[in-house]
């Protein structure tokens, strides 16, 4: 493989990263070890487990839509006894670090499932403060600077693994809420997860999903969220992790341009099972065909022109 | 890897009746030697411009073989995916994702089986004929469709030898209260060694009342198709308890006794 010739390591805060590549919570589980050599992979994320144990959404909880899907799953979750027992085991011999996505109901829920989660085995935790499926009409802790902050304080002085906070864009202002997750000891952000939507049938008059809104994710959301990770990565110090509507490898350089130091892969590997380590392959021929020799070079490297917006107006004042 | 993606070059693609398409594939590696009745694969339908499906579609493979790079499917042209997948022509490349699922349970050793299908269902079980015919297995099928112009008995038994019963809305015949009976006879009289069924809810809770020992290769909505999302589960009863289970990897087939009322959508 290529692989020599490019230096594809990013490092999220204490956590060295082989590449920057890693799934995105709820799109992965051991199952795709028969597509993937899952080694490969820069991380591997799990699907968010929950303190107490939920059966999740009514069916049908996904809808295909222009250039996306929806999904309510609901965060189906068999509890934190279950993750350590039967689903961290399924990862013991693979080479990659497991990190381990946490969503729960109440702050100090949050510290004690992160406390109980900090094992050998999982390398960091990613607190899913942001699903939209899990609370009343959409809301969670982060679409607020104050409940992200007491939520990510709280799991904070619990922890003893790095804490990565993941947020929602479905908020007005991201880099406040990513201001707060910092200020409270998040050690990353994931920018973002599923913006909230809802489809309609217009023949039968139904919602498309059983729990009528859900969260939309695909290349139809991806300017939105690279709008996102922009703005979070200008407005704090910690790395940020780019998360939305990445199919291939430049969708994934358009994230580390934005400023995001790594990547997450959802939807893409709905379509094809292997899609992340095409996402890597790809990730080296581009390095290698525009001569970057570490790829960690690309993170905010977005040719922004700062003067141009001062040379139109002048340019303007010329006309009539 | 036990499942691939496979860049598939269309050999065949044809109407067999006004609604329903029948696709040959070869495949860049022998599939056919990995593939079992009741499997399926995730089609990537091409975008046009009259038709952007974005997911896959799941579709049960329909033929098995001869050659070892050969895949068929038999499919009903009704939705966006089917629509856009129509579109296909001789020659043109179709991605596939699979064999995916677990299949049909079979044994040489059986005397003879009851397959019951209703309209396309028919092509999910379509190979478990040559299956039976091979091993010397009886087969007794219940065929039931719309009206007798698409019924598809040529293209289910390709030439294998079968008692049919095709059964009709356009004469009533396909009504519960006349296949009942059918069916009922047909147990008694046959004695299946397995019972297979697709296609009809209805006629699933014929024969889940009639507490056959079956199988049934059940539908549902899907995203990965590989037990990662879980957005394809349906409820079951096992052991006494009522379990999730998803559709795409521990179905599509499910014992007829396992599957569980469904809570209506809408």
């Amino acid at each position: 493989m290529a692989e020599q010739s490019v230096n594809l390591g990013v490092r999220i805060g204490s956590l060295i990263l082989k590449n920057p590549v890693m799934p995105a919570s709820g799109c992965f589980a051991h199952e795709y070890a028969q597509a993937m050599d899952l080694g490969r992979l820069g991380a591997l994320v799990t699907k968010s487990v929950t303190p107490k144990r939920r059966i999740g959404n009514p069916v049908p909880r996904v809808a295909e839509t222009d250039a996306g899907m929806l999904n309510s799953i609901g965060i189906p979750s068999n509890g934190l006894l279950y993750y350590v027992d039967h689903i961290v085991p399924h990862y013991a011999g693979v080479p990659a670090p497991l990190v381990a996505s946490v969503s729960a109901d109440t702050a100090e829920e949050f510290a004690a499932a992160c406390e109980a989660l900090s094992l050998p085995g999982i390398a960091a935790i990613e607190a899913n403060i942001s699903c939209p499926n899990i609370e009343a009409d959409g809301r969670a802790f982060a679409m607020s600077a104050r409940d992200t902050h007491r939520a990510i304080a709280a799991i904070k002085r619990c922890a003893r693994v790095p804490i990565w906070a993941k947020l929602t864009p479905n908020v007005a202002d991201i880099a406040e809420i990513a201001r707060a997750a910092e200020d409270a000891g998040a050690d990353a952000l994931v920018v973002a997860n599923t913006l909230l939507g809802m489809a309609i049938d217009p023949h039968t008059r139904k919602p498309k999903l059983g729990n009528v809104m859900g969260g939309l994710s695909g290349p139809a959301i991806r300017p939105v969220i690279v709008r996102m990770v922009f703005q979070c990565a200008r407005a704090v110090r910690i790395p940020v992790i780019g998360c939305g509507g990445i199919m291939s490898a430049e969708d994934a350089v358009e994230h580390l341009l934005a400023g995001a130091t790594a990547v997450q892969v959802g939807t893409a590997s709905f379509l094809d099972p292997a899609a992340m380590i095409g996402i890597i392959d790809g990730l080296v021929a581009y390095c290698e065909r525009h001569g970057v020799a570490r790829i960690a070079e690309l993170t905010g490297a977005v040719r922004i022109d700062a003067g141009l917006t001062d040379r139109w107006l002048r340019l303007a004042q010329q006309s009539g | 890897m036990m499942i691939g993606t496979h860049a598939c070059r269309v050999l065949e693609h044809q109407w067999v009746n006004a609604r329903y398409k029948y696709l040959r594939l070869a495949c860049p590696a022998p599939l056919a030697r990995s593939t079992l009745a009741g499997q399926f694969y995730q089609l990537a339908c091409p975008v046009s411009d009259a038709e952007k499906p974005f997911l896959r579609r799941p579709m049960s493979v329909y033929g098995i073989g001869p050659e070892e790079d050969r895949i068929e499917f038999l499919y009903h042209v009704k939705g966006m995916g089917t629509r856009a997948l129509e579109r296909l022509r001789r020659g043109d490349t179709l991605s596939i994702v699979g064999p995916l699922g677990r299949g049909f349970s079979f044994s040489a050793q059986w005397k003879r089986v009851l397959l019951v299908a209703r309209g396309v269902g028919l092509a999910t079980m379509a190979p478990l004929v040559p299956l039976a015919a091979r091993a010397g297995v009886g087969i007794t099928a219940v065929l039931s469709a719309r009206s007798p112009a698409d019924l598809m008995q040529q293209e289910f038994l390709r030439a294998a030898p079968a008692r049919v019963h095709a059964v009709f809305d356009s004469d009533g015949s396909s009504a519960l209260a006349r296949v009942e009976p059918l069916v009922e006879r047909l147990l008694a009289e046959e004695q299946p060694d397995m019972v297979y069924t697709c296609g009809s809810n209805r006629l699933l809770e014929l024969l889940q009342a009639k507490q056959v020992r079956g199988e049934v290769a059940l539908e549902q909505q899907m995203a990965c198709a590989m037990g990662v999302c879980l957005s394809c589960v349906r409820l079951f009863n096992e052991g006494g308890d009522k379990v999730f289970r998803r559709v795409c990897c521990e179905g599509p087939v499910f014992p007829i006794a396992a599957v569980a009322g469904e809570v209506q959508f809408g």
